[in-house]
């Protein structure tokens, strides 16, 4: 199998099983197979896994750039869209819940949450963000927008800050997860700015824009390196 | 995750009409001693942790009370760690007994009391309570207990007494959560005498009819049920009354989200989420939801506690 085969028929099938494995697990409690359960609050449970589940893969997909630059693995870009979709998806499954098992469908309570509630607002503001990326995740999509495509999912940035935010006000007291959380997103934007201030510093003049630098990024050269 | 057993045998849960029958066949407080001539009844646990009791229909709701799983399987006691299923994991570390409950401050009777000394005599009453937690969930509970002013008036309390101080067991050792500095150590709660002495206001011993799982606060615990759940201290080691308002662990947390007061309020939000309703865990799929009702559904019986008194301030 050279590389193509590998990620078709392997990496990309293994990472889809992983995607689908915590919904598998959520549904199992649902209905109490293999031994699984969601306690006693079984709403609850879900939104909370549902909203954790979607914060894990935000943050596995800022993880693909550090990983593929600092090991020299640049094809593992080829997996990155599949994460930042299932992160969509336990988004939505997310606010589905909260909408439909927590709310029970109550609109009128799902707009007083929105506009009252700031962690709330938050949080629904990050999936509306999110949905824009979702939706230009095609490749014909990609090549349409051309370098206007990167600027467009540059929005992931806020979108994390705002879904941990969303995350950290929702605790009651003990907020140690959430700055776990926290922790882990400051330094996956952390290493984005040192590389961008090291690429600065190397240009004498900053020509490229950040949409030619992908570009030339996702190819085949190991690091992206420009003297 | 894939592996874990449920806490609670479904064999271990007696049905209630079980313990509802066999109350008759017990006598006095606590029926541990009496437990080897107990009858076997089939099917149900060790009779040891069996309760003599009066059922209280004059204050119980007609709402039917939920699960034992639910009550004692999905906990806030931070003691043993900060979610719901961390209490019934890991509360088979407190020992119970011996235990003993220390009486401070102002009354006449002070020391250091046995349990089993304060529970002497005492009659036991069932009442099905409704609890309302500051979460925006809400059970339905059969405890077992007595009037906290029974208690109270044994110390015989001075006229300075306006306020009645409650302590949790410190022991990191029995309480693995206290290593954490989620909250304040010890956990404090407190209440005005007029709320301790409403005869709403229990001391509970019991669930279901059996002695309190730990997780649910044994040996002893609070429960007062128009204010939000937090204020119904569990695994008191100390009571202290007192010329001035107690500072209580939530408030010393987050004074602007938790008051000293925390009466049930559907008027009044916590700062981040509506308490305009609750969600009844164990109620059927999509009929959870309904509206909290003011002081938990005892207006009547205590509102008049607080005339006068601006609600949105005193929280």
């Amino acid at each position: 199998m050279n590389l193509t085969q590998r990620y078709r028929y392997l990496y990309k099938p293994l990472v889809f099983v992983a995607g689908v494995a915590p919904l598998a697990w959520m549904v199992c409690g649902a209905l109490q197979l293999f031994g699984a359960s969601l306690g006693a609050d079984p709403v609850k449970k879900l939104e909370h896994e549902c909203g954790k589940t979607a914060l894990n893969f935000l943050l596995l997909t800022l993880t693909v750039t550090p990983v593929r630059e600092l090991a020299g693995l640049p094809q593992l870009l080829r997996l990155r869209r599949m994460l930042g979709l299932f992160a969509f998806f336990y988004a939505v499954v997310h606010f589905t819940v909260y909408l439909v098992l927590d709310l029970e469908l109550n609109f009128r309570l799902l707009g007083a949450d929105i506009v009252k509630r700031p962690y709330i607002t938050i949080g629904f503001s990050a999936l509306l963000l999110l949905l824009p990326l979702a939706l230009t995740s095609t490749n014909g999509m990609m090549r349409r927008l051309g370098r206007r495509w990167q600027s467009l999912h540059r929005l992931i940035y806020p979108i994390a800050a705002l879904a941990l935010w969303h995350f950290y006000w929702q605790v009651k007291r003990d907020v140690r997860e959430p700055l776990l959380y926290v922790g882990m997103l400051a330094l996956l934007l952390a290493y984005r700015l040192l590389r961008w201030r090291a690429r600065g510093a190397a240009r004498a003049v900053p020509a490229m824009g950040p949409a030619a630098r992908l570009t030339s990024r996702s190819g085949s050269a190991t690091a992206p390196e420009r003297t | 995750m894939l592996t874990r057993v449920p806490r609670i045998a479904p064999s271990e849960i007696t049905p209630p009409e079980v313990y509802f029958s066999r109350r008759t066949l017990l006598a006095g407080a606590l029926a541990s001693v009496a437990s080897a001539s107990l009858p076997a009844v089939e099917g149900a646990p060790p009779a040891q942790s069996a309760l003599g009791y009066r059922r209280n229909p004059q204050y119980s709701v007609s709402a039917p009370p939920n699960r034992l799983e639910e009550i004692a399987g999905y906990n806030n006691f931070y003691e043993f760690g900060t979610d719901k299923e961390s209490p019934s994991r890991y509360a088979h570390t407190l020992r119970t007994r011996p235990w003993s409950v220390t009486v401070q401050g102002e009354a006449e009777v002070r020391g250091r009391f046995n349990l089993e000394d304060l529970l002497k005599g005492q009659a036991l009453e069932e009442r099905i309570y409704r609890f309302r937690c500051v979460e925006a969930w809400s059970l339905v509970v059969p405890w077992v207990g007595f009037p906290l002013s029974d208690l109270l008036a044994r110390f015989k309390p001075t006229s300075n007494a306006k306020f009645v101080e409650f302590t949790t067991l410190y022991d990191p050792a029995q309480m693995p959560g206290q290593r954490s500095g989620v909250l304040n150590w010890p956990y404090v709660e407190g209440l005005r005498i007029d709320e301790a002495m409403h005869p709403l206001t229990l001391m509970v011993v019991g669930l279901y009819g059996r002695v309190l799982p730990n997780q649910d606060g044994a040996p002893l615990r609070l429960i007062v049920p128009w204010k939000y759940g937090f204020k119904s201290i569990k695994s008191i080691v100390q009571i202290r009354f007192s010329a001035r308002q107690p500072t209580t662990a939530w408030n010393v947390a987050a004074p602007q989200e938790y008051g000293f007061y925390a009466n049930v309020n559907p008027q009044v939000d916590h700062p981040r989420w509506s308490q305009a309703s609750e969600r009844r865990i164990g109620a059927p799929f999509l009929a959870a939801r309904q509206p909290t009702l003011p002081f938990n559904g005892y207006a009547a019986q205590v509102a008049s506690l607080y005339q006068g008194m601006d609600l949105r301030r005193y929280f």
